[in-house]
């Protein structure tokens, strides 16, 4: 017989997932088809009724509709529907009406099943919501070597311990002899806690202190110091650490902020290991390290302005490699936070040291770890009480001005919001901020809150962290119980909606250059993280990284099983495809966005997005469930009387 | 009596002719098929099996030209079947033209090693008994599946069928608009296999293969019943 003159397996081996299918099943199911033509405006499929047969969209264009009769998908050629209620044994869910003259072919329920048995990446297809993100997820991580190395694998020896007491010689001696760079400093302790861990003998240990090679030159010989003097007085006590199962790049990044050479590997909380700098360096050359390495060592804002390009260098390289979205944003992060340290502490340089105490905090994206290569400038100072306008404004006005300026020609463009430390709004005492914070949560209006939803997410960068701490303290206990402003941030979160209303497969932004295009973050990440924040804020959670309030928000009842996992699974991809278009962009010569073309993505990932989508819009269509305004006479108010 | 008069007084009395046949007829594979066709006139096109057949020839006169390749599709209204279907190629008695292979995307060597027609009578008989067949442009697959017969087996083949292409000349040729718009002077709409599936916004074929043709015809068919008939017009109404 020759069937395959009739062009269907052709037509079929455009299309996911059967494109991905050997050439045997894929015949086998080309072999089974059988076909019919629908008019624009007929009914496919009726609610109830039985059904034997995978549909596949030939030509034409198909929706469908959920029982409330808000449209629940639409697909155009190479569309596939009915395998959920197919592979249920159930009747018909979702009626299906063709919106275009369709052509269907039919691959009948036994042979649909057949293949799935006998392949798995076609059966995993068919798996609904995250579980099928899932996989795409897992593979592209999979992809990188680099970024899926657990620190422990380049830890070979164990580490050099000693008591407090132990004296630098001896400890000196310990290193030579095990040709090591540093020593831990262990301390025996009674009790067993969090931060103990337990010998074979059961004595119960802490890591205390680190002391190494470049401490005996700075606080050792510099200082005078005799041989004799215990550990204990010279170690530093501040340490850092990681847990083995990390990732190497988790660990790269952890000594890039915190500025150490030396990141002692923890099993729980067993040392068994330090990991050094040139390990990593050694283990993989990667340029975002040099970057940071070399902010630090720019001594004017022009010279840091000209590393600007290596970001974007940095960003492609790490794409390249194949690294997952939250690597990537991390990077990201931390390169934005090593210019603005840097570029502060440049600023302290030329103005001298400030007249009060004060944090430099950023808001938004940067505040979330989770910019991208396009991110402006979100950020404000907190100023200590003892702040004497008069007399300290011109300090700190200037340091804002330092910065902003500096940070626009590092390619950090200023904030059209004016959501700066230059805007003396953003620029208060502590306690003006609380008090911003609290006429937020207690008076909050929709209008309002659009523009101050950004400050919900804060992080410090230089100076006194405990008073951005404040700041999360004072939300996490008051947020929880204020319904109206909860209310008021869900119904925001609900105003970008994800492109569901799609013509055949996607709504397409009306707006100038970009015809044709969905813009990710708009109808994908934003919305996304919106409306995570509202959950994040009603339990109380400090977490200002989406996955981390993600896993935050599954330790509650607040949204049902699974749908943190999906949520997490559409972030993950929806970032990583705007992540890659943008890497490609910068690699063709043009300039990064967040639109991109479906027609650009193939048609595999598109079914992932259309799931990712989805997943936000059932998240969304719970806010308004979840979170409602409280009845006007509980909370009398001039927004509600509309 | 002559093909085209036959097809032209048939049309309403196909019964008639089809139980006549059934009675004179002496071949024993066509008594056969014509005892398993009884196509009642009265029967829903919506309920009546069909068959989609396409012949591709060395040119259009029977008497000078031979079939070269058929292509056969079972279907109804609900569901094409096109894994039931079949496909021959077929030796010609007379010289394949240069232009025709290239027509037909067949080529020589394909075609010498190709049986007669004799060999496919009784799956192309199984085929089509008991069935409606369906076709684009009737008077080229009537006239060669006649001719084909008479030769070799001394009695002709004729039986009802249902032209998508006369279909679709009533529907765009001679209604009124289209009336008017001829005396209007404005191109007359194009009645071809694939214009006419472009009306329907069914895909494009690359054409003239016997059994992608039958297939095409098999979906035009379903296309026009739904935007110009019913599930229940009469077959009766619609054959030729």
């Amino acid at each position: 017989m020759n069937i395959e003159q009739l062009d269907i397996r052709g037509h079929m081996a455009q299309f996911a997932p059967f494109d991905n299918l050997p050439d045997a099943l894929l015949d086998r199911i080309a072999a089974a088809v059988e076909i019919r033509y629908f008019q624009a405006g007929s009914e496919l499929l009726t609610k109830d009724q039985p059904i034997d047969a995978l549909w596949y969209v030939r030509s034409g264009a198909v929706e469908m509709y959920q029982r409330s009769g808000r449209l629940f998908n639409r697909l155009g050629e190479g569309g596939i529907f009915g395998y959920s209620d197919l592979l249920r044994h159930r009747p018909v869910r979702y009626p299906v009406n063709a919106i275009e003259d369709t052509l269907i072919y039919f691959i009948p329920g036994a042979v649909f099943e057949a293949v799935c048995d006998e392949d798995d990446d076609f059966a995993e297809f068919f798996d609904t919501g995250g579980q099928r993100l899932k996989v795409t997820v897992e593979q592209q991580r999979d992809d990188s070597e680099l970024m899926t190395t657990r620190v422990r694998k380049l830890v070979h020896r164990q580490p050099q311990m000693v008591e407090a007491s132990t004296s630098l010689q001896e400890a000196a001696q310990h290193m030579r002899d095990a040709n090591a760079t540093c020593v831990l400093v262990i301390d025996v302790t009674e009790t067993h806690s969090a931060y103990t861990f337990s010998d074979r003998d059961g004595k119960h240990w802490k890591l205390s202190g680190i002391l190494t090679d470049r401490d005996f030159c700075t606080r050792v010989l510099a200082e005078g110091l005799s041989p004799e003097t215990p550990v204990g007085e010279v170690m530093s006590r501040r340490v850092i650490v990681v847990q083995s199962d990390e990732s190497v790049y988790e660990a790269m990044l952890c000594m890039l902020r915190n500025q150490v050479h030396h990141l002692p590997v923890l099993h729980r909380r067993q040392p068994m290991g330090v990991l050094h700098l040139s390990d990593i360096v050694r283990y993989e050359t990667h340029s975002s390290l040099f970057l940071v390495n070399n902010i630090y060592l720019q001594n004017t804002p022009d010279e840091l302005a000209r590393l600007s390009g290596e970001v974007r260098t940095a960003f492609v390289r790490l794409v390249a490699d194949g690294a997952n979205s939250e690597m990537v944003s991390r990077a990201l992060a931390t390169i934005g936070r090593s210019f603005i340290q840097r570029l502060i502490e440049l600023a302290e340089a030329e103005l001298g040291p400030p007249p009060v105490p004060y944090c430099f905090m950023v808001l938004g994206s940067m505040a979330r770890e989770e910019p991208t290569i396009t991110a402006d400038q979100d950020n404000a100072l907190i100023l200590d009480d003892s702040f004497d306008p008069e007399r300290h404004d011109g300090y700190f006005e200037a340091l804002a001005r330092f910065v902003s300026n500096g940070l626009d020609a590092c390619g950090y463009p200023l904030c059209k919001g004016d959501i700066m430390a230059t805007n003396p709004r953003w620029r208060q005492p502590l306690a003006v901020w609380k008090r911003y914070f609290m006429e937020w949560m207690d008076d909050p209006n929709p209008e309002r809150l659009l523009h101050s939803s950004i400050f919900f997410d804060l992080a410090p960068v230089h100076g006194e962290a405990p008073m951005v701490e404040a700041l999360q303290d004072l939300i996490a206990e008051v947020a929880p119980q204020r319904q109206r402003f909860l209310a008021a941030l869900a119904r925001n979160a609900k105003n970008r909606t994800p492109p569901l209303g799609f013509f055949r497969t996607f709504v397409m932004e009306r707006d100038g250059e970009h015809r044709k295009s969905i813009n990710l973050k708009r109808r994908g990440t934003a919305p996304l993280t919106d409306l995570v924040r509202v959950h994040a804020l009603a339990c109380g959670s400090k977490a200002q990284n989406t996955f981390a309030r993600l896993d935050d928000i599954e330790g509650t009842k607040l949204v049902a099983d699974g749908v943190v996992e999906r949520l997490r699974y559409a972030f993950e991809f929806l970032s990583m495809v705007r992540i890659r278009h943008q890497a490609d962009a910068i690699e063709q010569g043009r300039e990064p966005d967040n639109s991109v073309n479906p027609e650009n993505i193939d048609s595999r990932e598109r079914h992932h997005l259309k799931d990712a989508f989805e997943a936000i819009s059932h998240a969304q269509q719970f806010l308004s469930f979840r979170y409602t305004m409280p009845s006007k006479k509980d909370a009398p108010s001039k927004q509600d009387a509309r | 009596m002559s093909i085209r008069r036959r097809d032209r007084q048939q049309a309403d009395d196909w019964p008639t002719y089809l139980a006549a046949r059934a009675q004179q007829v002496k071949e024993p594979r066509l008594s056969r098929f014509f005892a398993q066709t009884t196509l009642d006139p009265e029967m829903p096109i919506g309920e009546a099996p069909l068959v989609a057949m396409d012949f591709e020839t060395t040119g259009l006169d029977a008497s000078r030209h031979d079939i070269v390749s058929v292509g056969v599709v079972p279907f109804t209204l609900s569901r094409i079947r096109p894994a039931d279907g079949n496909y021959w190629v077929l030796s010609p008695r007379r010289a394949l033209s240069d232009e025709s292979v290239a027509f037909h995307h067949i080529t020589h060597s394909e075609v010498e090693s190709a049986p007669d027609f004799t060999t496919i009578i009784d799956d192309l008989l199984t085929m089509l008994s008991g069935r409606l067949a369906v076709v684009h442009y009737r008077r080229l697959e009537r006239a060669f599946l006649d001719a084909a017969m008479r030769e070799r087996l001394g009695e002709g083949l004729l039986f009802p069928m249902v032209d998508t292409m006369s279909l679709e000349a009533q529907i765009h040729r001679q209604s009124w608009w289209a009336r008017l718009r001829r005396w209007a002077g404005r191109p007359v709409a194009s009645i071809r296999l694939h214009e006419s599936r472009q009306r329907y916004h069914l895909p494009a074929y690359t054409g003239h293969h016997a059994l992608v043709d039958a297939l095409a015809t098999a979906e035009l068919l379903q296309a026009q019943i739904q935007y110009h008939y019913r599930w229940d017009t009469p077959i009766g109404a619609l054959w030729r």
